[in-house]
């Protein structure tokens, strides 16, 4: 029998299994309302986020409480959309640090970049993403805004420790793995 | 020319050349330390090992140092080799392996050779986990930091301290892995020229600590090609901006000017386009001593052009320190007859003398460059150190290619640079100075110390001896006879003498004498050649613009012939005696100042106009040589500092001038500006060519200021306003204020605002725009030489001048100063800094007169204490004072020296 020239026969053909794949479907939906919910009530509820989680940039301090951030400019070159300014000083002690350290959070893609290029652990990236502004010039993040008083994820590294230069506290031949400065007078062996 | 056959390549190359040199001109990259463009090879860090083989049958062949073998005809080598690249791969590793980890925290990172050649090489892990060598650092004064920690221990620091630059203070010490290169005691590097280190040095031993104070790595640097403004040399130069402050000048590389080296002068004399002090808005003030009141632009053009209408005569003074193009545009707003030049009258005659002596005296002005090839040299009358810098620097290595010239007899090729110093030791081409008093290149140089009459005296006689039909100088004592002959010997039996003179002294004597030896000269058809040291960064252009001396202009007003006057960046009190400016200003109802800095000048204005420096504007210089060349803007002041109003002296002048008569307002471009000047004066015409137009395009692409790696475009600006707005757009030139735009190297060009090549962030990227390297730019030598010498002999001898009379006097003879000597560069904090103690050079019979001696203190005119130096063989009847110290005493000026306070 030659199914189209009868189109009733045809509908029916077509229609019964649909309407048993509507009904599955149906079923599927009504069976997810037992399952466990994904969402959460926000902000009612707060949310979980995993450790390496790429949220709200911060600058941290070494072990020893100094600011970590030497100002070598690798995360600002490192970031793809320029959205990092800062600018190197000097302590009395030898010692680099950022005068200012800006992010425009407003053109920061949360990438982890900076993160990856930073020699000294002191720009990571955080589990929060609360960060929403009515304003967007309240966006624009200065150094107070991110300097935090721990060492973050990085709990040990210490750069100045294995750095050969001499700063306030730590002389030459005092990083590791480091030899008493030499003696340039001496011609011994 | 050779044929070498590199990696089964076939390439034509000069055969003088050494393998390293003749690959790197190709374009083939082989990693390098110790070898150094300028400074030959010495074989030393072993890094640029090449397999070479015997012959087309040899399969095993040899590893070479590339360096040290010369590229002969039929020379075969691999670079690619893997023997060869283990090799340098190896000797990365051996030489990182004391390098102290501390890259994030050291000025060269980013333009750093090491890390160029480590990442050419490969190497990217450390193995070595033992414990590393450290040393400890010297405090090498205010120019230069030391961190002994990251040597490598190329030698490429002494040898151009000591070999190269003459210097006497820096070494190496210790032996075996335990080197040392630093002073014998801490202490500030004496040499001029030491800041080269921090381009010479491959690693972050030596730095520029101008730079560090307000550190920015080199990829966030917008820059520009610029020109020095330092002094006339005219080297070009490449100064980096970031945040609206200029932060380094580095050296950009010129073929023919200043090759790979600038003086410290240049290099750290930058700080006054950073001063805080600067006039940033027009100041108005009715009375001398009320508070300024800041103007908007447009109300300062009115109330100047309300002014100006109503004065009787206005007075335009124009300013060698500044452009042509604001020259032209204040001559235009003044008129032809209104105008002077600034320069005081004395000097402005001695430039008038050196254009025409450039151009009839028979001899070309030779290149700096070309200035290193020749074999015989008399300076007459100068201290080219002091008062030209660079210069200098290319002297001496006249006089030290005596070694070349004993090499070659011997096959020994130039760039064997060990085997020419032991070969060369002591001798050097003859380098007569006559000059009073010790100069940096007393070295290698016979110096005789004269008075500046008796100089002019002494280059008469030698004229007279070269060609006797030059006048013969009478009651010549026996001593300057035997000196004349022994100068005309030397430079007679070379075969391209050169004579050097300059203004130094304003003493048009002096320039005639040197003129009648190079007339000498030329009768004898030999390829000598005439070079003439003028003052300031624009002496030689304003000399060829014209105009009113100083004088006239500060009589004119005195005398009440004017009642108004504009003074283009200059501070008047520098050039002339006090008493004699503040006559004149004192005549005139309206004084109007233009300036980048505060003079004493501008604190008597009664309008002063923000002018910008030279980092924030553009415009044209001439040079020592007569070559015009064009400067850039490097940075637009308002995007940063929004409430600026800094604007080229020539977009003031020229706005001035239109609302003056009255038309709408309307925007001049510096080509406009630069074809008007090159149109109103026939012997400026060349100026127009001396770089491309604003619409010059590679590619299709304007010129990048920035890297392309420039970061923090959305940030830098967000604590202002968080909108940003569009990057400053540059109507007046080739160059963007992005970088967007062409800044790559291999389309020719001439404008190179910084070198940089992929894999070659150091200033050895300069090895990639060259058509050889430390030959010329491959898109031509930026800059066109204005003054050619007239075809045939049309000078004639001058008449020597006539011994002084012995009078009682004590005449003033100002000594240049290369830091401290010039106005502008010392405002700067690093050239303060090292400024050294300056005294009174007193002879041994004026100073039995006055009863003085050593370390006793004169009063100076009023208000300047200064120590005595007695120098033996120093003239009688003079008092040499250090230029820049003593404001408005001229060359020769009658002193009165009285006991100071004891110290």
């Amino acid at each position: 029998m030659d199914r189209n020239k009868h189109p009733i026969i045809n509908t029916a053909y077509q229609l019964v299994p649909a309407t048993g794949s509507l009904l599955r479907t149906l079923g599927t939906v009504f069976m997810h309302s037992f399952r466990k919910r994904e969402t959460v009530s926000y902000p009612e509820e707060s949310v979980y986020l995993p450790p390496r989680y790429r949220g709200r940039i911060i600058l941290t301090r070494d072990p020893d409480g100094e600011e970590r951030c030497v100002a070598c400019n690798l995360c600002a070159v490192a970031c793809p959309v320029d959205c990092i300014s800062l600018q190197k000083a000097e302590q009395d002690d030898g010692r680099w640090y950022p005068e200012f350290f800006r992010i425009n959070f407003s053109r920061c893609i949360f990438c982890g970049m900076c993160e990856e290029a930073c020699p000294t652990s002191a720009i990571q990236l955080t589990p929060d993403f609360e960060m929403g502004e009515y304003d967007r010039q309240q966006l624009v993040y200065e150094k107070e805004d991110l300097l935090i008083d721990g060492p973050g994820k990085d709990h040990d590294y210490h750069f100045y420790k294995v750095a050969g230069m001499a700063i306030g506290g730590k002389d030459k031949g005092q990083a590791k793995d480091e030899e008493a400065p030499e003696d340039v007078r001496t011609l011994l062996p | 020319m050779a044929i070498i056959h590199v990696d089964g390549q076939a390439y034509e190359v000069n055969g003088a050349d050494n393998l390293l040199q003749a690959c790197l001109s190709l374009g083939l990259d082989i990693p390098y330390f110790c070898w150094h463009p300028a400074m030959g090879s010495v074989g030393a860090c072993r890094q640029c090992a090449v397999r070479q083989y015997k012959d087309a049958d040899d399969d095993q062949g040899m590893l070479v140092m590339s360096c040290m073998t010369p590229a002969k005809d039929q020379t075969r080598i691999d670079i690619e080799d893997e023997e060869a690249r283990t090799f340098r791969a190896s000797v990365v590793e051996w030489l990182m392996i004391n390098h102290p980890h501390d890259c994030p925290v050291c000025e060269e990172g980013g333009h750093c050779h090491l890390q160029d050649m480590t990442v050419m090489t490969g190497h990217d892990r450390r193995r070595y986990r033992f414990s590393k060598r450290t040393r400890r650092n010297q405090n090498l004064g205010p120019f230069i930091g030391h961190e002994m920690n990251r040597c490598i221990t190329c030698y490429r620091c002494v040898r151009f301290y000591n070999d190269y630059a003459g210097g006497t203070d820096l070494g190496a010490f210790g032996s075996k892995d335990n080197v040392y290169f630093g002073r014998y005691e801490e202490g500030t590097l004496e040499s001029p020229f030491a800041g080269n280190l921090t381009e010479v040095c491959p690693t972050g031993v030596f730095t520029d600590k101008s730079h560090a104070a307000h550190y920015t790595r080199k990829w966030d640097l917008q820059f520009a090609p610029s020109i020095c403004h330092q002094c006339a040399m005219g080297c070009n130069i490449s100064p980096g901006e970031r945040g609206g402050s200029l932060r380094r000048i580095e050296n950009r590389y010129h073929g023919d000017v200043n090759g790979y080296f600038l003086c410290d002068r240049g290099r750290f004399g930058y700080g006054y386009v950073n001063r805080s002090d600067r006039p940033k808005v027009p100041e108005w003030r009715a009375q001398l001593d009320q508070t300024p009141t800041h103007l908007e632009v447009d109300a300062a053009l009115d109330h100047i052009t309300d002014a100006l209408r109503h004065a009787r005569r206005v007075i335009g003074i124009g300013s060698p320190r500044a452009s042509l193009e604001s020259n032209h545009q204040l001559r235009e707003l003044v008129g032809d007859k209104h105008f002077s030049t600034g320069i005081e009258a004395q000097e402005q005659a001695c430039l008038e003398r050196m254009n025409h002596l450039q151009r009839t005296a028979g001899l070309p002005t030779p290149t700096p460059r070309e200035i290193e090839r020749h074999d015989a040299i008399l300076i007459l009358g100068e201290d080219p150190v002091q008062s030209a810098g660079r210069l200098g620097l290319n002297l001496r290595q006249a006089a030290l290619a005596r070694r070349e010239t004993m090499g070659e007899k011997l096959d020994v090729p130039t760039w064997d640079a060990e085997a020419l110093k032991t070969l060369g030791q002591d001798s050097y081409h003859p380098l007569h100075i006559a000059w009073p008093t010790t100069t940096e290149l007393d070295s290698v140089a016979i110096r005789h110390s004269l008075a500046p009459e008796e100089i002019a005296r002494l280059g008469f006689a030698v004229a007279h001896i070269i060609d006797p039909s030059a006048p013969a100088v009478d009651r010549l004592d026996t001593a300057t006879r035997e000196t004349a002959q022994q100068i005309a010997d030397d430079l007679m039996a070379a075969e391209r003498p050169l004579v050097v003179s300059g203004g130094t002294l304003t003493s048009e004597a002096i320039l005639e004498a040197a003129g009648n030896i190079a007339k000498a000269l030329s009768m004898h058809a030999k390829q000598a050649g005439l070079v003439l040291i003028r003052r300031e960064a624009n002496s030689t252009g304003l000399a060829l613009m014209g105009g009113q001396p100083l004088d006239w202009a500060l009589d004119e007003l005195a005398q009440g012939n004017a009642d108004a006057l504009v003074v283009l960046e200059n501070d008047l009190y520098q050039r002339l005696p006090a008493k004699q400016v503040d006559a004149a200003l004192a005549r005139a109802d309206i004084r109007i100042v233009l300036d980048h800095q505060r003079t004493p000048t501008t604190d008597k204005a009664s309008i002063l106009l923000p002018a910008a420096s030279f980092a924030e504007t553009s415009g044209t210089l001439v040079n020592l040589e007569g070559r015009a060349q064009r400067f850039f803007q490097v940075f637009e002041p308002a995007y940063l500092r929004p409430e600026a109003r800094l604007h080229a002296s020539w977009h003031w002048l020229h706005s001035l001038a239109v609302s003056l008569r009255g038309e709408p307002p309307k925007a001049i471009h510096l080509d406009q500006a630069t074809q008007a000047c090159a149109e109103a004066y026939s012997s400026l015409a060349g100026m127009a060519q001396a770089a491309p137009g604003a619409d010059h395009r590679i590619a299709g692409l304007p010129l990048a200021r920035e890297p392309h790696r420039y970061s923090g475009r959305t940030a830098m600006r967000a604590h202002l306003n968080v909108n940003e707005p569009r990057p400053p757009q540059d109507p007046d030139t080739p160059f963007a204020h992005s970088m967007e735009g062409y800044s790559g190297f291999d389309r020719p060009r001439q404008q190179v605002p910084f070198a940089w090549a992929p894999g070659w962030n150091s200033p050895q990227a300069w090895n990639k725009f060259t058509d050889e390297v430390g030959g010329h730019l491959r898109g031509g030598d930026p800059g066109v030489r204005l003054i050619q010498p007239a075809p045939g002999h049309q000078g004639h001898y001058h008449q020597p001048v006539q011994s002084a009379e012995g009078t009682n006097a004590l005449r003033a003879l100002i000594l240049p100063r290369l830091f401290g000597g010039e106005e502008t560069s010392s405002l700067a904090a690093p050239i303060q800094q090292r400024t050294e103690q300056p005294s009174v050079i007193l002879s041994a019979d004026d100073a039995q007169r006055l009863a003085l001696k050593t370390g006793d203190r004169v009063n100076i005119g009023e208000g300047t204490t200064l120590p005595v130096y007695v120098q033996p063989d120093w003239p009688t009847g003079w008092a040499g004072l250090p230029a820049g110290l003593v404001a408005g005493v001229l060359q020769g000026a009658t002193l009165t020296l009285s006991a100071g306070d004891k110290p």
